[in-house]
């Protein structure tokens, strides 16, 4: 037995890092690399995804060197990855046809705007389990093929391949035009926008609606099963699991049973809840995605509610308005106050996500006096998170009959302890933070091992989660509700500030 | 006894020439102004660029005081910020060791808990961040104390509590201990605050080798020392590893 470790690639939207694992599920080593950000017009994100493959080659050795692990060490393959975000290729070149678009790129807004007005949001809600938004792939190939010459025929033709990041780096690890196999997995094919939600296969009115041909469309296969074996890189290591990221974050969590939740606090953040095999199709504004499947086992599904703008909130205190010098300086100001002093701050920078969805609100401060000072506003700052991951959670209590028990958290923003406090106290449930900060990676490691046999069960896996730091409610109830009540009426102040039907 | 050091007059030389006036001075300007060489004052600038105490202007390149200056009497490193630089880190101990983690900073003649980890065996623990800790009975305080973060004075004239027997409570014994803390690089408490408890920590650096901080491993007496009640070599290394991984990113480049 030489396979001592299990190699983690988290393909995200800033950075792509390699890190292995060991039986704990301990890290044993990191290797991390930025990739660049295109910004061409207002609204537009892109990535170039052979600047992206190459990251891949880079950190990979590295992390293997820093560790003194040689490939033979490696086990097994899992990659997690940014989701939606769509990249088109030539199949007999390997070139992508131009930049990767990325999933925070808005472009796609006028498209999406006729789509909920025909054939309108029910439509989409019973076959994908998601309501048109610029968020997902589909419109995304749609508006490729309407600003592309002859691509569509192309694409009929079987000389154009779509995918997003796992299924374009799994074909280049696997032999690229020479060869690569060409997947995904079913929680990265349910944010397209294209695959049914019931059946897990390409819906065909759905590929009919959006004009997109099957040839292009990559094989969806289990989040953990054998794909393949790496035929670069890591040459004779197989490839046993990709997941999207907050799908892996889920799984890192071991929020394996039906009602256990996860959050990860990042720029914005993501809260998903297991619901089991049990399809849950939401009322109040989540999105119904699947959390995994293993092998030939059922497919776990989970509701979801991302929220736009969290610690991005801090990150504009921060760099726009300059008042403290580093994001964790947020907690500081904010704990040289006892309260908000009345003041709430809604920042729909660009519309607002989970569970309102609504595009035409744009950020408030309300409640400014002459007694507000910057500590109150710093306050209200970190409020903010607490009271939307407060409305997804009610949402989901809402569409769901398990109601939250425990939230567990990761993520940068978890070592703000005000913060953390805020949560337990305004979500009236114990807050739970893991000792493995790594979440995504983690459970793109687990999926990995699972299905390569290096770990026998999720039982073992769960056994690895241990608790560093817990959080319990500690709010007078009565204030717990006037304070909600005061940010939702912030929360209505803010919507329907933008006029026109299409954001610029 | 060493003569004066000739590139740290140049330095305060500089900082007097950028602190007279308002006008942003280039590099030329302030070589020609103290008659030094353009690449000697190129590197004394750098250098105090590093520390906070000059800045360039990104536009112009133009040189003048750096903020740093301003705060100089008050801790330069937010203990928010000391957290969550320190937070994988800590993780990595309390998960490899199986104990509990806490850090702390100076505030006030105490030692002030800024991050705590559980124990990884998913027993009920309660969070102690923002506890205060005496000085002298805690391992995390007697590395504060050694290496110059906080005084014990104010303390010390109040008389030192004994929380127990074998609390260090006479003064002597107490300084004899912290100069084996400076030598060792690493402090101990064995059932010195409460009976049956003990505690390894090490100081956290940052610029220049200055103590901001301590990270600690404690737990029961039976875990954390061998029969003869001292501390196991093991978790001493575990402990000094993160306290240097920590110091090398918060930019103390010699530990």
């Amino acid at each position: 037995m030489v396979e001592r470790y299990v190699m983690s690639i988290d393909q995200g939207t800033t950075s792509t890092r390699c890190i292995l694992f060991d039986h704990q599920g301990r890290l044993v080593s990191v290797a991390q690399r930025e990739h660049q950000q295109h910004f061409p017009r207002p609204g537009w994100v892109e990535h170039d995804a052979v600047e992206i493959w190459h990251t891949l080659r880079r950190v990979v050795p590295q992390a293997l060197s820093d560790a003194e692990v040689t490939p033979d060490e490696v086990a097994a393959i899992g990659i997690a990855n940014q989701r939606e975000t769509t990249v088109l290729w030539d199949r007999r070149t390997g070139t992508p046809l131009g930049r990767a678009i990325v999933w925070q790129d808005t472009r796609t807004a006028p498209l999406v705007e006729d789509l909920r007005s025909r054939p309108g949001d029910d439509f989409f809600l019973r076959r994908c389990g998601l309501s048109p938004s610029t968020y997902f792939s589909a419109p995304r190939i749609r508006w490729l093929f309407d600003h592309g010459d002859g691509l569509r025929q192309r694409a009929e033709d079987g000389e154009v391949l779509f995918g997003t990041m796992e299924s374009w780096l799994i074909w280049n690890l696997t032999g690229g035009p020479d060869g690569g196999l060409h997947l995904t997995d079913v929680t990265n094919a349910s944010r397209t926008m294209l695959m049914n939600i019931s059946t897990l296969d390409w819906d065909e009115e759905l590929l009919e609606f959006f004009g997109v041909p099957r040839p292009m469309l990559p094989e969806i296969r289990s989040s953990a099963e054998t794909y393949g074996v790496a035929r670069s890189v890591l040459p004779g290591v197989r490839i046993t699991a990709a997941l999207g990221d907050q799908q892996a974050a889920l799984f890192g969590q071991t929020c394996f049973a039906p009602g256990e939740a996860k959050c990860t606090y990042g720029t914005g953040s993501f809260l998903l809840l297991n619901t089991g095999t049990e399809l849950v199709r939401s009322r109040h504004g989540l999105l119904t995605t699947v959390a995994y499947k293993i092998e030939d086992q059922p497919a776990v599904y989970a509701l979801e509610g991302p929220i736009a703008v969290t610690g991005a909130l801090v990150q504009w205190f921060r760099d726009r308005l300059g008042l403290i010098s580093t994001a964790p300086e947020i907690e500081t100001l904010a704990r040289a106050v006892e309260d908000n002093g009345g003041c709430y701050i809604v920042p729909a920078f660009s519309g607002l996500y989970a569970p309102h969805w609504r595009s035409d609100a744009r950020g408030v401060i309300v409640g400014l006096t002459s007694y507000i000072t910057k500590e109150h506003l710093a306050r209200a700052v970190l409020e903010a998170t607490g009271w939307q991951t407060r409305e997804v959670v009610d949402a989901m209590n809402a569409d769901s009959s398990l109601a939250l028990k425990v939230l567990k958290v990761d993520g940068g923003m978890t070592s703000d302890n005000l913060l953390m406090q805020f949560l337990a106290d305004v979500l009236d449930v114990p807050v739970v933070r893991p000792m493995a900060a790594e979440t995504v990676s983690l459970g793109a490691a687990y999926a990995a091992g699972l299905a390569a046999g290096y770990w026998p069960d999720l039982e073992v896996l769960r056994r690895n989660w241990h608790r560093a730091a817990q959080w319990l409610p500690d709010m007078d109830p009565r204030r717990r509700e006037s304070e909600y009540e005061n940010w939702q009426r912030a929360v209505e102040r803010a919507l329907g500030w933008i006029r026109s039907p299409n954001p610029p | 006894m060493a003569g004066p050091v000739q590139s740290i007059e140049r330095a305060a030389a500089i900082l007097r020439l950028l602190a007279s006036g308002p006008r942003r001075l280039g590099l030329g300007e302030v070589a020609a102004s103290l008659g030094l060489a353009k690449g000697t004052t190129h590197g004394i600038l750098r250098t105090l660029q590093n520390v906070d105490f000059v800045e360039q202007d990104a536009a112009t390149g133009k040189y003048h005081l750096g903020a740093a200056l301003l705060h100089l009497g008050t801790s330069y490193l937010d203990v928010n910020e000391l957290r969550s630089r320190s937070i994988n880190w800590a993780d990595a101990l309390a998960a490899r060791s199986g104990e509990a983690v806490r850090l702390g900073a100076p505030l006030e003649g105490r030692v002030l808990i800024v991050h705590h980890v559980f124990r990884p065996d998913d027993t009920l623990q309660t969070l102690d961040v923002g506890a205060l800790l005496p000085l002298h009975a805690s391992s995390l305080g007697k590395v504060l104390l050694a290496f110059g973060s906080v005084s014990l004075e104010p303390a010390a004239e109040a008389g030192l509590e004994a929380y127990t027997r074998h609390t260090l409570v006479a003064p002597e014994r107490l300084t004899e201990a912290l100069t084996e803390v400076r030598e060792l690089g690493w402090a101990a408490e064995v059932q010195e605050m409460t009976m049956g408890e003990a505690g390894i920590a090490a100081p956290i650096r940052g610029h220049g080798g200055l103590v901001v901080g301590a990270i600690g491993a404690s737990g029961t007496v039976e875990r954390i020392c061998d029969a003869k009640a001292v501390p196991q070599p093991a978790l001493v290394s575990q402990v000094r590893h993160a306290a240097q991984a920590i110091s090398r990113d918060l930019g103390a480049a010699r530990w």
